[in-house]
C-alpha cells in the first residue's frame, strides 16, 4: 500500500486525506456520559455495586437506606469520571491550541496564514526558525545553500540534542521563489508509527528539470512536533497530517498495568461472589423453608396465605443484601486514596531529588505502588543506570602502542602528546578519525568556543579528546567539514555517510581531502564489527590484546580503521549505494549489505578506551537489594567481558572463590545447546551450596536459547540469582522480562536509554531514569527518577 | 497536574516538564518525618504485655462472678403447668377461648434474703420479636403526636380497621401486646407491685406522646394481646413501652414491676396469674421471673468467666513464651529465617 502525495497540486489529494485536525480526545461532550459509563462499567466491581444499589431500592428486600450504596457509588464514579474529563478537557485544550496555530501554506502559488488544521496533504507548509512543524512534512528547501536545517525532536523522542535535516537532492538548487510553484509527486509508504524511517521517492515535474526518482529518507522530512532551530526559514510538502502523522500513529495509551493485589482482588472478589451466591441460595431456601413451617405458626407475624408471585425470590434476595458487605465498597475507595497518596509521597521525596540535573521523582502511574515492594527480578540496563553515561576519553592505542596505561588518562600521557607534537602518521590518521568519523554538529557560539552536538556520548567523548590533542572539529557546513590541526585549517568533503546501526555496529565516513582530491574512507565500531574486515597483511594481534586489557578495566572499546579507495572503486559502489538508498522495501538491509562492500581490507589504526563511570553508592545499593532477596539480572549492549567487569566492580557477582560464572556460549546451536546443558547442570548441583552463581549470556546465544531452549531456559532462569546478558537488543531485552514474568515474579525494570523503552513497558514496575539518553525511558516509564541510587 | 505546556504536543507528559524545574516543598508531612511509633514486638515486650493483661483481668473476673453470684434469681416455667389437664391436648384451644377460666396459682420459695428492690419479670422463649415482618410494624410518628394519628403507612398488616380508619397504636407490635398478669401475697397479705418508673425515660417524655389516645385499639376481627385503657395517653401506659422496645434475640425478658419491700429467706410468696397471652401456637416458653440487681445488674455468670478465661490464657502464653525465651532463645531480626534464606532452592516455591 502506498500513498502518493501531489506536491501543491490541490485538484488530485484534496479529500482522500484527513485534514490537518489533531484530536487527542478519547470522548466528545454528547458520548462522554455514556461512553465514561460503559468503561467503568466494564469492571466487575462496578457491576457488583451497581446490581446491589439497585436491589437496595426495593424497599421490600432492603434492610439499610439506599443511599448508603448509592452514595459511595456515586462519588467513585463521579471522581474517577472527573478525573478523566478534566485530563480529556485538557487535551482539547492543547488540540485547539495546536489546530488554531497559524501557519504560512501555499496556496494558489501565493503564500497565506491560515490555520494549522487547515493544512491539506500536499501543501506546501513554510516554517521559520523555532516554528514547530505543524504535521509530517517532507523538506523541499531551507535557508542554507546546502539545504541543511536543523532540527530539535525532544517532543517526539526525548532527545534533546540537535538533528540534521537535508533536502533531497533533487530539490537542491532550487530558488526559494520557485518553491512556491514547485509540482511533483511523492511515493510514500502509508502512515505508521516509526519515527525512524521513511522510505518514499520524489519525483518532481517539469519544469523542474530533474525527472528522475530522488529517494527520501528520515533524514530529509520534519516530522510533527519538532522544532526548526538554527535555521532561518524551511519549507516542505505535507505528507502526513492529523492524526496520521508519526507522532499521531505512535499515540495510543499503553496497556494498563494491574499490581499483585489487584489481580489478587479481582479473583478474590470473583471467589467471594460465588461463594456469596453460594450462602444465597442455601441461607435463602431454608429461609423459604423455615417461612413456611414455622413462620406461619407465629401468629402475631400475621402471614398473608397467599403471597405475590415473587414471594419466593424476596428471602433469598434479603440474605444477598445482607451478604453484599462482604465485598466492601469502602475496599475501592480506600485502596485509590491511599494509592495516589502514595504515589504523592514519592513525587514529593527530597530525598529522591536529583540536585545536578534538578529533577525530582515523579510516580506517572499512581496505581501500582504497593507493587514495588513485591519486586522479585531487577532487570537493568548498564549504561546510565549502573554506570553514570558520562564518557571520558581515557587510553589508546595506536598502532601497537598504548598510552594511557600509567597515568590512567591518554590525554595526559606525554608519550602521546609528543607523538602529536612531531606529528607522526600513524597518530595523526588515528585522531583524523576521532574528529571525523561522526555525527557531531559543531557549533561556534558568538566568542568563538566551540560547543559539540552528539548523538552519542561515545562521539562526544572521542570529538572531545581529539580538539584536546589539537585536532579540532570547527566547522561542518553541508558536505564540506572543516578540521583544525595545530592551526592549520584542513578541509574535506564528506561523500557519504555509513551510518550506524545496531546490527552492524559500525559506521563509516567516506570523505574527499579537498587539497589532493584523495577518497579515505574511516570507520570505527566495535572490535568484532572491525577486526574481521582488516587488511589481510595487518597483524591485528596487539590490538585484540589491548581490546581484553582494556575490557579488563570495564572500559569500552572502540575500534578505529581507515582505507584509501581509488575513484574509480567509490564511482561504481557509488551507484549502487544509490539504488539501495532509494529502495522502498528492506532498505535498512540492503543499505547494511552494500555497505559491507566497501568496509573491507580496512587498515587498523587503533584502539580507543573510553570510561564510563559507575553511579555513586551503586555497589552499596545492589548488595543491600541482594541480602533482601531481590535477583538482579543485568542486561547490556556492552561486550561480555566489560559487562562482566562492571558486574564484579558493582557486587554485582563475587570474585572467584566465593562466586562462580557460568558461561553459555556458542555460535550454532548445537554449541549453545551444549553450553547451556553443562550450565544448567552445575547450576543444580551448586543451589544447596552457599555460593554466588551467576550465568552470563550473550545476545547471539540468547537469541539461539530464547528459540529453541526456552524450557531450560526457564529452569535456568529460576535457578540463578544472578544474570548478565550482554550485546542484548532491545526485543530481547522485554522478551526476558516476558519470560520472567511468565514464571509469575513481579520484575521491575530500570533503564535510561530509548533501548530500554520496550523493557520498561514490559515489566510490572517500570522505572525511568531522566539520564543523559534523552528523556524516552523516563517517558514510557511508570515512575521517574532523577538519578539512579540515593 | 496541569497539562497546559506550551508545546502542546497532546499528552499528559509536559506536566511532568513543568514540575521537574522545581524541588519537593518541605515540611514533615510530605517527608513523612511526623513523629510515629513503630513498635517491634519484642519478646520482652510481648511477655510484658501478656503478663498485665493476665494481671488486670483475673481480679475483675473474680469480682465480676462474686456479684453474680449475690444476686438471688427466681425462675418458674408456668405456661404448661397452668393448663388444666383436660385442655394438655389442646392448649391453643384452651387459651384462644373466651370461656375458660384462664386464672392461675403459684407458690414460690424465697432462698434468700432479698432485699429491695425487688424486680418481676416475664421471660419469653421462641418469640421472635425481631422478625422483620414484626420488627417493622410500627409508626413511631403516630406514637408520638396526636397530629400523625393517620400516619399508619409502615404499620401493615395491622394499619386500620376493616372500615379504614386508623388504628392507635398501630402494627403487629402494639397488637401483639403481653397481657399476662401476676397478683403477688406472701402470707395471704397482698404484695404491692409497682408498675410506675418500669419503662425508659426517654419513652416516656418524648417518643410516646402524652395527647396520643388508643383509637380502634384491638377492635377488629383478630384479637391479638392485651388492651389499652383508651382514657389514658400513651405516655402513661409503661407495660406497651417495655413491649415497644423490641427485643434482638428471641429468649428475653421483660420488665413488669418492681417489689419495694425486702422478702425474707423461706417466704412463701404466692402468685395468682392470668394466664392470657398466647405461646401454644408457636411452642414458646412463657415464666416468671423475681430477680434482685447488683452492680453488673441480673444473674450473670458470662462476663466474670469470660474475664478469667482471657486472664489465665494470657498468663499462660506468658509462662511459656518465657520458657521458650529462657530454653530456646533466638537473635531479633535473624535474616537467615527469611524465605529465600532458609531454602537456598526457595525460588521453587
Amino acid at each position: 500500500m502506498k500513498r502518493y502525495v501531489y506536491i501543491n497540486d490541490n485538484d488530485m489529494s484534496q479529500d482522500v486525506y484527513c485534514d490537518n485536525r489533531i484530536s487527542n480526545r478519547k470522548y466528545t461532550v454528547l458520548n462522554f456520559v455514556p461512553k465514561n459509563l460503559l468503561e467503568q462499567f466494564s469492571r466487575f466491581m462496578n457491576q457488583y455495586f451497581l446490581l446491589i444499589a439497585c436491589l437496595q431500592l426495593w424497599s421490600l428486600i432492603t434492610p439499610v437506606n439506599p443511599a448508603s450504596t448509592w452514595g459511595p457509588l456515586i462519588f467513585i464514579f463521579a471522581v474517577s469520571a472527573t478525573k478523566e474529563a478534566w485530563d480529556d478537557y485538557n487535551r482539547y485544550l492543547s488540540d485547539k491550541q495546536a489546530n488554531e496555530k497559524e501557519v504560512w501554506v501555499v496556496k494558489q502559488a501565493v503564500k497565506k496564514l491560515i490555520q494549522a488544521q487547515d493544512i491539506r496533504v500536499g501543501n506546501i507548509v513554510w516554517l521559520r526558525e523555532n516554528d514547530e512543524v505543524p504535521c509530517d512534512l517532507v523538506l523541499l528547501g531551507t535557508s542554507d545553500p546546502q539545504g541543511v536545517c536543523y532540527v530539535e525532536t525532544s517532543a517526539l523522542d526525548g532527545e534533546t540534542d540537535l538533528k540534521t535535516r537535508v533536502i533531497p537532492s533533487a530539490c537542491v538548487g532550487i530558488a526559494s521563489e520557485l518553491l512556491h510553484k514547485i509540482k511533483g509527486v511523492i511515493e510514500c509508504p502509508n502512515p505508521d508509527k516509526d519515527i525512524r524511517r521513511f522510505d518514499a521517492n520524489v519525483r518532481l515535474f517539469p519544469p523542474f528539470i530533474d525527472n528522475d526518482l530522488c529517494p527520501l529518507t528520515i533524514n530529509s522530512t520534519l516530522l510533527q512536533s519538532c522544532y526548526l532551530r538554527n535555521t532561518e526559514w524551511a519549507c516542505g510538502v505535507a505528507v502526513y497530517t492529523g492524526n496520521e502523522t508519526k507522532l499521531g500513529m505512535s499515540r495510543g495509551i499503553p496497556e494498563p498495568k494491574l499490581t499483585a493485589v489487584d489481580a489478587m482482588i479481582d479473583k478474590l472478589t470473583g471467589a467471594i461472589f460465588l461463594f456469596q451466591i453460594v450462602v444465597v441460595i442455601v441461607l435463602g431456601t431454608a429461609g423459604n423453608v423455615w417461612k413456611d413451617t414455622e413462620a406461619r405458626k407465629l401468629w402475631y407475624v400475621l402471614y398473608p396465605n397467599e403471597g405475590p408471585w415473587y414471594e419466593v425470590l424476596v428471602i433469598p434476595l434479603r440474605f444477598e443484601l445482607l451478604c453484599s458487605i462482604m465485598i466492601p465498597i469502602s475496599i475501592k475507595v480506600s485502596l485509590d486514596l491511599v494509592k495516589s497518596l502514595y504515589a504523592k509521597f514519592i513525587d514529593w521525596d527530597q530525598e529522591m531529588y536529583d540536585h545536578e540535573t534538578s529533577t525530582p521523582s515523579h510516580a506517572t502511574n499512581t496505581a501500582i505502588s504497593e507493587d514495588l515492594g513485591q519486586v522479585e527480578y531487577i532487570l537493568t540496563d548498564k549504561t546510565g543506570t549502573l554506570t553514570e553515561n558520562r564518557m571520558i576519553f581515557r587510553r589508546c592505542c595506536i598502532n601497537g602502542i598504548s598510552y594511557g596505561n600509567e597515568s590512567g588518562d591518554a590525554l595526559k600521557d606525554p608519550l602521546l602528546l609528543n607523538a602529536v607534537a612531531s606529528s607522526s602518521p600513524d597518530v595523526i590518521r588515528f585522531l583524523m578519525v576521532m574528529a571525523i568519523c561522526n555525527t557531531v554538529i559543531p557549533t561556534k557560539s558568538k566568542n568563538g568556543a566551540i560547543t559539540y552536538k552528539a548523538q552519542s556520548q561515545d562521539e562526544d567523548a572521542l570529538v572531545h579528546a581529539a580538539a584536546h590533542l589539537h585536532m579540532a572539529l570547527v566547522n561542518k557546513s553541508g558536505n564540506i567539514l572543516e578540521i583544525n590541526l595545530n592551526g592549520l585549517v584542513i578541509q574535506y568533503e564528506v561523500l557519504d555517510t555509513l551510518e550506524f546501526t545496531s546490527d552492524r555496529k559500525r559506521m563509516s565516513v567516506v570523505v574527499k581531502d579537498c587539497q589532493n582530491g584523495k577518497i579515505i574512507m574511516l570507520s570505527k565500531g566495535a572490535d568484532e564489527a572491525i577486526f574481521p574486515y582488516a587488511c589481510s597483511g595487518q597483524q591485528i594481534r596487539a590490538f585484540v590484546e589491548a581490546v581484553e586489557q582494556y575490557a579488563q578495566f570495564g572500559l569500552r572499546t572502540l575500534c578505529l580503521a581507515w582505507r584509501e579507495l581509488n575513484e574509480d572503486e567509490y564511482e561504481e559502489w557509488s551507484l549502487t549505494y544509490k539504488e539501495a538508498k532509494t529502495t522502498l522495501v528492506d532498505r535498512e538491509w540492503r543499505l547494511a549489505e552494500v555497505c559491507q562492500r566497501l568496509e573491507h581490507n580496512l587498515e587498523i589504526l587503533g584502539i580507543t578506551a573510553i570510561e564510563d563511570r559507575l553511579q555513586d553508592g551503586v555497589p552499596e545499593t545492589i548488595e543491600t537489594l541482594r541480602k533482601a532477596g531481590i535477583n538482579f539480572w543485568m542486561l547490556t549492549g556492552d561486550k561480555q567481558s566489560t559487562a562482566i567487569q562492571i558486574a564484579l566492580s558493582c557486587n554485582f557477582i563475587s570474585p572467584e572463590p566465593k562466586g562462580q560464572l557460568l558461561l553459555i556460549n556458542g555460535k550454532t546451536e548445537d554449541e549453545v545447546s551444549r553450553s547451556l546443558e553443562r550450565v544448567l547442570l552445575t547450576m543444580r548441583i551448586t543451589t544447596s551450596e552457599p555460593k554466588d552463581v551467576a550465568f552470563v549470556v550473550d545476545g547471539w546465544a540468547l537469541e539461539i536459547v530464547l528459540n529453541h531452549y526456552r524450557e531450560a531456559f526457564t529452569e535456568l532462569a529460576i535457578l540463578s540469582r544472578t544474570a548478565i546478558c550482554c550485546r542484548v537488543t532491545p526485543s530481547q531485552k522485554a522478551q526476558l522480562v516476558k519470560l520472567l514474568k511468565s514464571c509469575d515474579y513481579r520484575t521491575l525494570a530500570i533503564g535510561d536509554g530509548g533501548n530500554d523503552v520496550r523493557m520498561i513497558q514490559q515489566a510490572d514496575i517500570g522505572v525511568g531514569i531522566s539520564g543523559r539518553e534523552g528523556l524516552q525511558a523516563a517517558r514510557a516509564a511508570d515512575y521517574s527518577i532523577g538519578s539512579k541510587f540515593f | 497536574m496541569t497539562s497546559k505546556g506550551a508545546t502542546s504536543s497532546g499528552g499528559g507528559d509536559d506536566g511532568a516538564t513543568k514540575r521537574n524545574s522545581k524541588k519537593p516543598q518541605y515540611s514533615r508531612f510530605t517527608q513523612q518525618e511526623l513523629p510515629a511509633c513503630k513498635p517491634i514486638l519484642t519478646p520482652g515486650w510481648v511477655i510484658t504485655t501478656f503478663i498485665f493483661i493476665g494481671i488486670i483481668f483475673i481480679p475483675i473476673g473474680l469480682v465480676s462472678l462474686f456479684a453474680s453470684e449475690r444476686v438471688v434469681e427466681i425462675v418458674d416455667r408456668y405456661d404448661e403447668d397452668c393448663i388444666p389437664a383436660k385442655y394438655s391436648e389442646d392448649m391453643v384451644a384452651f387459651i384462644q377461648s373466651s370461656k375458660t377460666n384462664k386464672t392461675c396459682s403459684r407458690t414460690l420459695t424465697v432462698p434468700k434474703l432479698m432485699k429491695s428492690p425487688v424486680y418481676v419479670y416475664y421471660q419469653l422463649d421462641n418469640f421472635y420479636q425481631n422478625h422483620r415482618r414484626y420488627v417493622k410494624s410500627r409508626s413511631d410518628k403516630q406514637l408520638r403526636s396526636k397530629a400523625y394519628a393517620s400516619e399508619t403507612s409502615t404499620c401493615a398488616p395491622e394499619a386500620t380497621t376493616g372500615n379504614g380508619s386508623a388504628i392507635v397504636p398501630c402494627g403487629l407490635i402494639a397488637w401483639s401486646l403481653f397481657n399476662d398478669t401476676y397478683g403477688f401475697s406472701v402470707n395471704k397479705k397482698a404484695l404491692e407491685v409497682s408498675k410506675k418508673n418500669i419503662a425508659w425515660k426517654s419513652d416516656k417524655e418524648s417518643k410516646f406522646g402524652s395527647d396520643v389516645f388508643p383509637k380502634n385499639f384491638q377492635s377488629g376481627g383478630l384479637i391479638g394481646g392485651g388492651k389499652l385503657d383508651s382514657s389514658k395517653p400513651l405516655s402513661e401506659q409503661e407495660d406497651l413501652m417495655v413491649w415497644m422496645r423490641t427485643a434482638a434475640l428471641p429468649t428475653f425478658r421483660k420488665l413488669y414491676g418492681k417489689i419495694e419491700v425486702d422478702l425474707e429467706a423461706d417466704e412463701k410468696i404466692t402468685v395468682v396469674i392470668q394466664n392470657n397471652y398466647n405461646t401454644y401456637g408457636f411452642g414458646g416458653k412463657k415464666k416468671l421471673v423475681i430477680s434482685t440487681t447488683s452492680w453488673i445488674g441480673g444473674k450473670n455468670d458470662f462476663l466474670g468467666i469470660a474475664y478469667l478465661m482471657v486472664g489465665g490464657m494470657c498468663l499462660f502464653l506468658a509462662i511459656s513464651f518465657i520458657l521458650m525465651y529462657v530454653i530456646r532463645p533466638r537473635p531479633l531480626g535473624d535474616p537467615s529465617f527469611l524465605s529465600w534464606n532458609r531454602n537456598p532452592a526457595g525460588h521453587f516455591n
